[in-house]
């Protein structure tokens, strides 16, 4: 089915999310829409499946306009979404996670009829290689396969344009490659496919063509023979980008943070962190790489003393770290932690506030009992000014700034004083290209003035790109530590999907990607 | 300061029109409620507008009259310079301050545990273990001296209320249990301790059956504003208590860790804050204030205690609260609203025959309105951009 957009424009007071959007998908095309967070991609895709009304402008499929007044109008005239956050319920199967909404019912009764739904869902599957138990719980599936899931239930509903919102923030290389095969499946069999994405690489292999968003307007379609990384990104921020992060080679000096034999446990009393060793040595960035969930985060917040340690030592300047957030904090550790709204930051407070949300209990902000009000002002409008937070000011609600102008804040807060320690958990997720750049530069800044850095990410490019020595973690252990020459894309995935660090061939790589977890290998 | 005055015009505008609303609606009670009009509807249809219009402006004058007295009343009674006249004209606005003065209190017991991310239903039950403590120190000691067993006396109620507040604190801190389910429950043990207490000799005045305690000593009294009306300095109290509330949220290090705790726990405890600490203690200083507004019943207005004393104080400090949007000042205000409701709504009865149930269903409908912002917005047409009234003050009920 083609799909076309012409002319779209969605106002909200005070901003135009979209502004006179053109865009055409054609039968069996995948169509790359890349831009920055804020750039309206959400809010395009919102009006494409009738959850906003646009102001101007109309929808055509094969040339007719349509109108469609809420989401089921847009499932019903074949538009089906995958959205970013899953939309599953964990405690029923596929196949009735799958069914929910479009049962199949028989009898005089109208009884759920499981069994025709289920045939179905093998079907689907087996045309283009989803592969999924249809009897299996959703909460007991990785989410790679919860993702085919949410695939199979459009097919499921007869989707001829399929929308994918960031399909591949939550998963490996390989299952991201698997992902791809996928959607070129689809296409050979005539369904279009919108990629929604800020990943330049994966744009630039699986689409036909790509649709860049700048400020709510298009600024231009192209196809992947046509550009590269570098005109990409300078497409979507309007200015040249450094897309590779500029460092000097680290110097290193004595360790700072040593992990010994660490054991973490999660909240089902499963070793989260199995026997893990580390150090990081004053002057180096490490980079932490791995898939979400093997262990990545528990090890974070041991060491930042949010979560009991098992056993095992970790040592900060040879000494035991303090056990409790506020003792870590005044041995000198920066903390940017993983997730910037539900940890980071308390939304409700104003900038200001949120800037000294982990330093209010000492001087120079408390006296006594009391907080020094105008020093907290007076410190926030400096802050602001040095990060170039956009803020109105600094009395503004944080929840009102963008993801990119909250995370300076975070950084602000944590890197305005001498730290030994630097520990940075996904520091640019859901991050535009300008603000990675910024805040990959000032993690640099920190190493060079002898601070010891240990970054947590799953973004492969932000670990080679950082990174001094690479370490791959695996089922709560460290299986290798790479120099970042000799770690490629290929390798780190592989590392990262349990694969042996010795030697990796075609057929680990098919075995390492999908289906059941293999045991760790044998450190 | 424009700037803030514009802020404070804007955060009013929700609570005013919610309580012009609820007038509205409460003149149509007024209306229905009377046989009389009803039945003029059909056959004297001019004649029932007039008569509805009377009935309604009749009900609210008498209550404001009541609440706050009558103009023209003490005018005259300056000028012809007769002491008692003017002292009863003063009568309904000291009516309206005794009203107000726990109200202020259980208000903001309420508004701010809920800054901590804690709803106190409980104020309740904490005023009424304030009033038991306090009127044990009233009555039991003898021989000191006003300055020293007043203020004992009012401690011993805050220090009852904090005590009674910390359970469901500590609970809550340690096992998790929810402080809506445990305050609830609290409230039911704290009405019949004071039963069963005023029972016992310890309690109990000699040579009566019927449960009501012994009198609080003069020396522990709150002393009246003015001879011969009832409002007593305890007033100054709620308001320095709102100042303290005030200052505690937006100027402490504790209330900091309240409201962050309250928004978002998680980043607290990231910041390494104690979030069990935060909890135990933002509710003993709720149980603390409110603890305080029975003292001020059982020292300033009543001087015993008998059950069911000053019953529904502390609920209506959940409404004070919520119409104060859980700001000091707004605290204050919603008391005195409040309180001039309750004080109008007795001379309302007697001057008009209407009960004071009205006043019932006009604060029902003022908070119903205060909580659904979205429909007064659509009655008046307000966009949401300028209204401003939906200010998170806390995430939820801190589940």
């Amino acid at each position: 089915m083609k799909l076309e957009l012409r002319g779209i424009t969605k106002r909200f007071p005070g901003v135009v999310a979209n502004e006179g959007v053109d865009l055409v998908v054609q039968p069996g095309e995948i169509l790359g829409l890349l831009g920055e967070n804020g750039a309206g991609k959400t809010t395009l895709m919102n009006v494409l499946y009738g959850l906003y009304q646009p102001d101007e402008g109309e929808i055509l499929l094969d040339d007719q306009p349509v109108v469609f007044n809420d989401p089921g109008d847009a499932i019903a005239a074949g538009i089906g979404m995958v959205h970013q956050h899953f939309m599953l319920v964990p405690v029923f199967t596929v196949t009735e996670n799958v069914m929910l909404g479009v049962e199949s019912v028989s009898g005089p009764i109208r009884i759920l009829d499981r069994a025709a739904a289920r045939k179905r869902i093998l079907e689907i599957s087996e045309r283009h290689g989803l592969r999924v138990n249809p009897d299996a719980l959703v909460e007991d599936l990785p989410v790679g396969v919860r993702q085919r899931v949410e695939i199979i239930k459009t097919l499921y509903r007869r989707s001829d344009v399929l929308i994918l919102d960031e399909p591949s923030a939550v998963l490996t290389p390989q299952e991201t490659e698997e992902l791809f095969g996928v959607m070129r499946s689809l296409v050979e069999g005539g369904t279009s496919i919108i990629f929604i994405t800020h990943k330049l690489n994966e744009v630039l292999e699986v689409a036909d063509r790509i649709t860049v968003l700048r400020r709510g307007k298009v600024v231009g379609t192209t196809t992947p023979p046509e550009t590269d990384k570098e005109k990409l990104a300078a497409m979507m921020v309007g200015r040249d980008v450094h897309l590779t992060v500029e460092k000097a080679p680290a110097t290193p000096g004595d360790p700072m943070l040593e992990i010994r034999d660490l054991v973490v446990r999660d909240e089902r009393g499963h070793a989260a962190v199995d026997h893990l060793d580390l150090t990081v040595r004053a002057g180096e960035i490490v980079a932490v790489a791995g898939v979400q969930g093997n262990g990545q985060t528990e090890l974070a917040e041991a060491i930042a003393g949010l979560r009991t340690v098992d056993s095992g030592r970790i040592l900060l300047e040879g000494r035991p770290i303090p056990e409790s957030p506020r003792g870590v904090y005044a041995a000198g550790v920066a903390h940017v932690p993983e997730d910037r709204i539900e940890e980071g930051l308390v939304p409700g407070f104003n900038v200001a506030e949120n800037l000294v949300l982990t330093g209010y209990w000492q001087p120079p902000y408390a006296r006594g009992l009391a907080l020094e009000r105008d020093r907290i002002a007076a410190d926030a409008g400096e802050s602001i000014a040095q990060y170039d937070i956009r803020t109105p000011s600094a009395f503004n609600d944080i929840g009102n700034l963008s993801g990119g102008n909250q995370q300076k804040v975070i950084v602000a807060r944590e890197f305005s004083r001498p730290v030994k320690l630097l520990l940075a958990v996904q520091p640019t997720r859901g991050l535009d290209v300008g603000s990675i750049e910024y805040i990959h530069a000032r993690i640099v800044e920190k190493r060079d003035d002898g601070a010891a850095v240990l970054i947590v990410s799953t973004e492969l490019d932000e670990v080679l790109g950082l990174g001094d020595r690479i370490a791959v973690m695996y089922q709560g252990r460290i299986v290798a530590i790479l120099e970042p020459e000799e770690a490629s894309l290929e390798r780190l995935g592989l590392l990262m999907g349990g694969a042996h660090p010795e030697e990796h061939t075609a057929e680990e790589l098919a075995a390492a990607a999908p289906g059941p977890r293999p045991e760790a290998p044998p450190s | 300061m424009t700037d803030r005055l514009i802020g404070v015009a804007r955060g009013l505008l929700l609570p005013v029109l919610a309580f012009f609303t609820a007038l509205v609606f409460g003149a149509f009670v007024i209306i229905f409620s009377d046989p009389r009009i009803v039945a003029m509807w059909t056959t004297d249809p001019l004649g029932a507008i007039g008569a509805s219009w009377s009935a309604v402006m009749g009900a609210y004058g008498a209550l404001i009259r009541g609440s706050i007295g009558d103009p023209v009343r003490l005018f005259g009674a300056i000028v012809a310079l007769d002491g008692d006249a003017v002292r009863a004209s003063f009568r309904p606005l000291s009516e309206t301050i005794l009203s107000s003065t726990p109200l202020i209190l259980t208000g903001l017991a309420v508004a701010l545990a809920f800054r901590a991310g804690l709803f106190n239903i409980g104020a309740e039950g904490q005023l009424q273990i304030g009033a038991l403590t306090s009127v044990l120190v009233g009555f039991s000691i003898t021989g000191l001296p006003m300055v020293i067993h007043l203020p004992l006396a009012l401690l011993a109620g805050a220090v009852g209320g904090a005590l009674w507040a910390f359970i469901p604190g500590i609970l809550k801190a340690r096992t998790g249990a929810h402080e809506v389910i445990t305050t609830i429950m609290l409230n039911y043990v704290a009405y019949r301790l004071v039963d069963y207490s005023l029972k016992t000799p310890l309690y109990q005045r000699e040579g009566r059956a019927d449960p009501v305690s012994k009198f609080v000593e003069p020396s522990a009294v709150i002393p009246p504003i003015i001879e011969g009306l009832r409002a007593h300095w305890g007033i100054v109290l709620s308001l320095l208590a709102a100042v303290f509330v005030s200052w505690l949220l937006f100027r402490s290090l504790r209330g900091f860790e309240f409201r962050a705790v309250g928004l978002n726990p998680q980043a607290a405890r990231y910041a390494g804050m104690s979030i069990g600490g935060t909890i135990v203690l933002s509710m003993m200083i709720a149980g603390a204030l409110a603890g305080l507004a029975g003292a001020t019943v059982v020292l300033g207005a009543t001087r015993v205690l008998t059950p069911g004393m000053a019953a529904g104080t502390g609920f209506d400090g959940i409404a004070i609260a919520l119409l104060g949007r859980g700001k000091p000042a707004g605290v204050v205000a919603a008391g005195f609203l409040f309180g001039a409701l309750r004080a109008g709504s007795t001379p309302m009865q007697s001057a008009t025959g209407i009960p004071i149930h009205l006043v019932v269903v006009i604060q029902a409908l003022v908070i119903m309105f205060v909580a659904a912002p979205a429909l007064v917005r659509a009655i008046y047409r307000i966009r949401a951009e300028r209204a401003l009234g939906t200010e998170t003050f806390a995430k939820g009920w801190g589940g």
